[in-house]
């Protein structure tokens, strides 16, 4: 039956040692031949790309771009062509290095952030219809007899976004709010996923004002609902104010256009309800035209939404202070840089 | 005993009364670590048949006409040889069934230091019939193996199946996670003990 030719009773003390090192040592030889034969054989050609890609990716795993995370879009770009600039965590770098590397040109990446169109759920902002003492999570919470917060539209405060976010981009201050970080947040849309009221959507980062509700109650329900300094009514002020047009009303509940808004904030200051959220509320600077550098093209002035910039061709252009809303649109327009923010 | 009557009890023995995880206590790294969720537990299980049971019959080969009166090197052998024969199976599944080698993904290279991987090719090596004297020939080994591997899957969903609905259990906080999962463990070994009286 043995191969070994020797009992061990019989063996030399260098056979004793000897055979066993041999067995194993030929064992080993064995196997590594095989191994190494096996690796030509069953050889799975991958594209080095792919992994040249993977390395420069950031490694989170997020999903935003719609693989399955990093190594599955390294895949998707090599192999089926996808385009370059879907990673939002990477942003602009990341995207730079793979157009090197598959030899295409730069596009433009968008960042976008997200924004959590809800301005309740918080301890305090939040009016409870019963206690719900469930499984800690928004998703079962939303569940149990239409969730245990008064608006059926609004954030019950479990916090999935939270904890969907890969980059630690949302925290909770003391009053129990969400309050989303943009400079860390990529824009991966993990928390758009995981919010079961879908209140949380991506916008480009140079969006400031934004609804801070997303009821489709009609006026008196919302009011009821989430108090009166808080919700969206639909009364349409917003939508008239707008010197863009980029609000309309749909469903009882304002929307904003993020490629029409200029960022003026006049919605914010005329919602009877105070239901947009302005970030820049108070810090608009506004617009000066230096009288030496104005050649007087009227451009700004047609550019301006207000109508807040007047003059004739030729003459050196004013602004009315009292209506310029700091939307800065003018300051791109001007072909001599004579308009400056104060 | 026909030999349909010894499959059933070398199955019997190996899947309940002497159950890797829960009776002989091996391979746990697994049983705590990938019993999450039911979808990756099955994965796990299947790696696990697949390597106990080619481990099986290789290391039996192995041990009958290699090593012989070197019985001691059966550690050292059998390791070599299951890293290898993961490392083979691994490359041999990523180009002929590409959708498996996905599904099984890292639990495949994580067999190759699981113990109860190499606790199968030892207890191989010492393992008798039901008569209590004629060892385990070729055939009997790898059923060994097999039904080892079934029995670790089996052991697996059910603990990954528990795990499951208690994550939907508001537990005190320092229950959560591993102190709940080992006392899970530990209520299932008892409840397997219950099958160490049979005589097959």
């Amino acid at each position: 039956m043995n191969i070994v030719f020797v009992t061990l009773a019989e063996a030399s003390l260098a056979a004793q040692i000897g055979i066993p090192t041999f067995i194993i040592g030929i064992l080993g030889l064995v196997f590594g031949v095989l191994l190494a034969i096996a690796s030509k054989v069953f050889a799975v050609e991958v594209d080095p790309r792919v992994e040249e890609i993977n390395e420069i990716l950031p490694g989170a795993n997020c999903g935003g771009c719609g693989n399955p995370g990093c190594s599955g879009y390294a895949d998707a770009i090599v192999n089926k062509g996808e385009a370059i600039n879907k990673c939002s965590p990477g942003g602009a770098d990341v995207v730079a290095q793979i157009a090197k590397i598959m030899g295409q040109e730069v596009t433009e990446v968008q960042k976008n952030v997200a924004f959590i169109h809800c301005s309740s759920g918080g301890l305090k902002t939040t009016n409870w219809r019963y206690q719900y003492q469930g499984v800690f999570s928004c998703k079962s919470a939303v569940n149990l007899a239409g969730g245990p917060n008064a608006c059926e539209w609004g954030c019950v405060g479990f916090n999935d976004c939270v904890n969907a976010c890969l980059f630690e981009a949302i925290h909770v201050d003391e009053d129990g709010m969400r309050h989303i970080d943009i400079e860390k947040c990529t824009g991966c849309g993990a928390c758009v996923a995981a919010c079961p009221r879908k209140l949380i959507s991506l916008h480009p980062i140079d969006q400031n004002v934004q609804i801070n509700c997303s009821s489709k109650a009609k006026g008196p329900d919302a009011k009821a609902a989430c108090g009166s300094q808080h919700s969206c009514i639909g009364c349409g002020i917003c939508a008239k104010k707008c010197p863009a047009g980029a609000i309309t009303i749909i469903d009882n509940l304002a929307r904003i256009d993020d490629e029409k808004c200029i960022n003026c904030g006049i919605c914010a200051t005329a919602c009877p309800t105070k239901a947009i959220f302005d970030p820049l509320a108070g810090r608009r600077k506004k617009a000066q035209i230096s009288a030496d550098l104005c050649i007087g093209c009227t451009l700004c002035t047609k550019q301006c939404p207000v109508k807040a910039i007047s003059g004739e061709l030729k003459q050196t252009h004013t602004v009315n202070t009292e209506l310029c809303v700091g939307c800065e649109l003018c300051l791109g327009r001007c072909p001599k840089k004579a308009i400056t923010m104060v | 005993m026909t030999y349909i009557g010894e499959i059933f009890v070398i199955a019997m023995s190996a899947i309940f009364i002497q159950n890797f995880l829960l009776s002989r206590f091996l391979g746990l790294c697994p049983f705590l670590g990938v019993s999450t969720k039911i979808d990756s537990a099955f994965g796990m299980g299947m790696a696990v048949i697949f390597v106990m049971t080619l481990t099986a019959s290789i290391t039996y080969l192995i041990n009958v006409y290699l090593l012989g009166p070197y019985a001691y090197l059966q550690t050292i052998a059998f390791i070599l040889t299951i890293a290898a024969l993961v490392q083979f199976v691994e490359m041999v599944i990523q180009k002929n069934a590409p959708a498996l080698y996905k599904s099984l993904g890292v639990y495949l290279p994580l067999i190759t230091t699981n113990c109860a991987v190499l606790g199968v090719a030892i207890l191989n090596t010492t393992a008798v019939r039901s008569d209590g004297v004629t060892p385990y020939n070729f055939l009997d080994s790898t059923l060994n193996g097999f039904f080892s591997g079934v029995g670790f899957t089996v052991v697996l969903l059910a603990m990954a199946g528990i795990r499951q609905r208690l994550g939907l259990v508001t537990l005190p906080k320092y229950m959560r996670g591993m102190p709940i999962a080992l006392i899970l463990a530990g209520i299932m070994a008892l409840a397997f003990y219950g099958f160490m009286g049979f005589k097959l």
